[in-house]
C-alpha cells in the first residue's frame, strides 16, 4: 500500500490524462457514462491533491522530510531525468485546481457541455495541463504542460461558434502561440549556457558561470520572464485576456480562472529558485513591480470602463494578476503569504463570478440576433465543420434538471457575495488578503528602503477595492433594479450548487484564516529557502541508485 | 558556419515579426510559421554546432568531447511537433473566420471600395 502511496505525484496527470483519452470514445448518446466518467476523474484528482496537501504538511513530516515529495518519472534519477515535486506551493494549487474545475465541471453539465465538439475531454486535457505546470520540476516539460493546457483552451475557447468568438479566439492563439516561441528561446538560452533544465539544478550551475556566459543567462532568464508574463496577463501583453475570456462559455472562463496564476506561479517558482539573494522574484527584478503596478492600474480602469459584465470580471483577473506581480515585484520576503492568500481567494472568486455570469446572462431578453455579414451559404459548411448546425447553440431554453425556487433572490444573493469578494471587503477572505497584505508591505517595505513603493501598491490597492465597488454596483443596478428589460431566468439547481459552493468556500476560508495563513507562511518558508528543495530534489540520486526503481 | 547560421536564424525572426504584425490573418500564419523555424535552429544551435558528430554515446567508455549534445535536437524534436501542432490549429481557425466574417482581416475590416 505504502508503495502505491509512493505514486500519487503522477496521478494528477495521469487521471484525466486517461479519463480524456476514454471519454474520446464515447459518444453522445453515452452521455451519463461520459459524465459519469469526467465527474469521478476530478473527485478522485481532489481526493489525490488533498492527500499530496496532507502529505507536505507538519503533521505528516514522517513521509516526506521538509514536506517536499520528489517523483522521478521513470525512476531516471534527478538532474537527468524529469521529476515531480510535490511540494506546498504546486499541492495547493493542484487542491485549487481540482476544486474550480470540478465546480466548474458540474456546472457544465446543465447544458453547456451539449453541442458536438469533445467538451468533457478537452476539459479533462485543460486541468491535466494545469497540474502538470504546478507538478514538474523541470523547465522544458514546463514548456510542454503549458502548450497542453494552451491547447485545450484554445478548442474550449472556441466553443460555440459565432464570428466573435472565432475572432477574439484567434487573437488569443497567435498571442499566445508567439509566447510560447519566447519561452522556448528562454529555455534554450538557459540550457546553452548552464547545460541543465532541472529547475533545482540551476542555481549551483549559474552562479559557476563565466560573466559572458552569465549574460547570456540572463537575457534568456528575462525572456523567459517575458513569456511567463504574457501568460499572467499583465500589461502591455494582456489585451488579448478580456476577449478570451468574455466570449467563452461560462463554465470554460471559470476553468480558466487559474490559467493566468500559472504564469504568476512559473514566476514566483523559478525567480525563487534561481535567485541568489532569496528575494520573493528574483526573475525580473524590480521591474516586475511596476510592470504589476500598470497591470493593476490599466485593470482598474478597463472595470470602470466596460458595461459587460464577463468582461469586467476578466478585467478583475488582470487586477489580481497586477496585485500579485506588483507585490512579489516589491522583492519583500515576508509579503509571500498573504500574496498566496489572495491567489487563492481571487482564483476561487473568479472562478464563481464567471459561473454566475452565465446565469445572469439569462435575465436578458432574447433580444432578436443580430444578421451574420456573409451569407448563410457561406457559412454552413463552417458550423458543420463545428459539429453544430445554429449560430448560437446556448441561445435556446432546454435544459435539464430540477429549477431552483426564488431564482431572482439567488442571483441576486450570489451577485453581491461575489462583489464583495472582488472588492475585498469582510466578511470575505479577500479583505483578510488584502488587510494582511498591506499590513506587511507598509511594515517591512521601508526596512528595504521601498517605503514609497510600498505606499503607492498600498494606495493601488484600496483603490481597486474602491473602484470594484463602483463598477459593480453599477451593472448590479442595471441587472436587478431595472427589471422592465429584464426576466426571471430558470436557474438549475446543478448551475447553482457550484456557484454557491464556491461562495461558501470562500467564507469558509474566512472563517479558518488562521490555520491557512499559518499554511501559507510555511509555504512561503520552504520558498525561501530553496536550498532545501535543491537538496531534496538532487539528493534523489544518491537515494534511488541503489534501489534503481522509482521514489 | 556560426555566423551564416545565426544570420539565417536572424533573417527569418526578423520577416516572422513583420508578417506577424501585419493585417492579414495569412500574413500572421506565415510570420508564426518563420518564428517557429527561427526557434528550432535557436534551440539546435544552443547545442553547439557541430560537424559528424554523433548524438548517440557508444560503450561505457565513450570520449563525451566527440559526441554532439543530444538534448537540444529531442527539444528541438518536441517544439517542432507541438508548433506544428497549434499552426494547424491556427490554419482552422484562420478559415472559420473567413467564412463567418467574410474578410481576412485579424482585427479589422475591409476598406470602402
Amino acid at each position: 500500500m505504502t508503495a502505491l502511496l509512493d505514486h500519487l505525484p503522477i496521478l494528477p496527470i495521469a487521471i484525466p490524462l486517461f479519463a480524456g483519452a476514454v471519454m474520446l470514445l464515447l459518444t453522445e448518446s453515452r452521455r451519463t457514462l461520459r459524465n459519469s466518467l469526467a465527474l469521478g476523474s476530478l473527485v478522485a484528482q481532489l481526493a489525490v491533491a488533498l492527500a499530496l496537501l496532507y502529505r507536505t504538511t507538519d503533521a505528516a513530516a514522517h513521509l516526506w522530510p521538509e514536506g517536499i515529495g520528489v517523483y522521478a518519472i521513470g525512476g531516471w534519477p534527478a538532474p537527468f531525468g524529469i521529476v515531480l515535486v510535490v511540494d506546498r506551493l504546486s499541492s495547493m494549487m493542484l487542491t485549487l485546481v481540482a476544486t474550480v474545475a470540478l465546480a466548474a465541471l458540474v456546472y457544465s453539465m446543465s447544458h453547456w457541455d451539449r453541442p458536438g465538439q469533445p467538451f468533457h475531454t478537452l476539459f479533462q486535457l485543460l486541468v491535466m495541463g494545469q497540474n502538470g505546470a504546478f507538478l514538474t520540476g523541470d523547465l522544458f516539460s514546463l514548456f510542454v504542460f503549458f502548450e497542453v493546457l494552451l491547447a485545450a483552451s484554445y478548442g474550449l475557447v472556441l466553443r460555440g461558434v459565432g464570428a466573435a468568438r472565432v475572432r477574439t479566439g484567434l487573437h488569443y492563439i497567435a498571442v499566445n502561440v508567439a509566447a510560447s516561441f519566447l519561452f522556448l528561446i528562454g529555455v534554450a538560452l538557459i540550457y546553452g549556457t548552464v547545460g541543465t533544465l532541472n529547475m533545482a539544478d540551476l542555481l549551483g550551475h549559474v552562479e559557476a558561470l563565466r560573466p559572458a556566459d552569465r549574460t547570456l543567462f540572463d537575457a534568456g532568464a528575462w525572456i523567459l520572464g517575458i513569456a511567463f508574463l504574457v501568460k499572467a496577463g499583465s500589461w502591455p501583453l494582456n489585451s488579448w485576456l478580456p476577449g478570451a475570456y468574455s466570449v467563452s462559455v461560462a463554465p470554460v472562463a471559470a476553468g480558466f480562472a487559474i490559467m493566468t496564476k500559472v504564469g504568476v506561479y512559473a514566476v514566483l517558482r523559478i525567480g525563487t529558485l534561481m535567485s541568489e539573494d532569496e528575494a520573493a522574484a528574483a526573475i525580473l527584478g524590480e521591474i516586475l513591480y511596476y510592470v504589476g503596478l500598470v497591470t493593476l492600474v490599466s485593470g482598474m480602469i478597463g472595470m470602470l470602463a466596460t458595461q459587460h459584465l464577463r468582461r469586467l470580471v476578466a478585467y478583475s483577473v488582470i487586477v489580481s494578476s497586477g496585485l500579485l506581480l506588483a507585490s512579489l515585484g516589491l522583492g519583500i520576503e515576508p509579503v509571500t503569504p498573504p500574496v498566496l492568500f489572495y491567489l487563492a481567494t481571487s482564483v476561487l472568486t473568479t472562478a464563481a463570478f464567471f459561473l454566475l455570469t452565465g446565469m445572469t446572462d439569462r435575465t436578458r431578453l432574447l433580444a432578436p440576433a443580430a444578421p451574420e455579414p456573409a451569407s448563410q451559404g457561406d457559412i454552413l459548411p463552417v458550423y458543420m465543420a463545428f459539429g453544430v448546425t445554429s449560430p448560437d447553440p446556448y441561445g435556446t431554453e432546454e435544459e435539464v434538471g430540477a429549477a431552483i425556487p426564488a431564482a431572482m433572490a439567488f442571483l441576486g444573493l450570489m451577485f453581491v457575495c461575489c462583489v464583495l469578494l472582488v472588492a475585498g471587503l469582510p466578511p470575505m477572505p479577500g479583505f483578510v488578503a488584502k488587510f494582511t497584505l498591506l499590513s506587511v508591505v507598509l511594515e517591512t517595505a521601508p526596512a528595504v528602503g521601498a517605503r514609497n513603493a510600498g505606499w503607492v501598491l498600498a494606495i493601488a490597492v484600496l483603490a481597486t477595492g474602491i473602484v470594484s465597488i463602483i463598477a459593480l454596483t453599477r451593472i448590479g443596478m442595471r441587472l436587478f433594479w431595472s427589471p422592465a428589460q429584464r426576466r426571471t431566468p430558470r436557474l438549475n439547481v446543478v448551475e447553482a450548487v457550484p456557484v454557491a459552493f464556491l461562495v461558501l468556500l470562500c467564507l469558509g476560508l474566512t472563517a479558518a484564516s488562521g490555520p491557512v495563513m499559518r499554511f501559507f507562511e510555511g509555504t512561503a518558508r520552504s520558498l525561501h529557502t530553496p536550498e532545501t528543495y535543491i537538496e531534496t530534489v538532487l539528493g534523489t540520486r544518491a537515494a534511488s541508485e541503489p534501489r534503481g526503481d522509482a521514489r | 558556419m556560426e555566423a551564416v547560421y545565426a544570420l539565417a536564424i536572424g533573417v527569418l525572426v526578423a520577416a516572422g515579426v513583420w508578417l506577424l504584425l501585419r493585417p492579414r490573418t495569412f500574413q500572421v500564419i506565415m510570420g508564426l510559421s518563420l518564428l517557429s523555424y527561427a526557434t528550432n535552429l535557436f534551440i539546435f544551435g544552443m547545442g553547439r554546432l557541430e560537424i559528424q558528430r554523433p548524438p548517440i554515446l557508444e560503450g561505457p567508455a565513450a570520449e563525451a568531447v566527440l559526441y554532439a549534445d543530444p538534448l537540444p535536437q529531442a527539444l528541438v524534436l518536441t517544439a517542432i511537433v507541438i508548433g506544428f501542432a497549434t499552426t494547424a490549429l491556427f490554419l482552422v481557425v484562420l478559415l472559420a473566420l473567413r467564412g463567418l466574417a467574410g474578410t481576412d482581416h485579424v482585427d479589422g475590416r475591409e476598406p470602402e471600395p
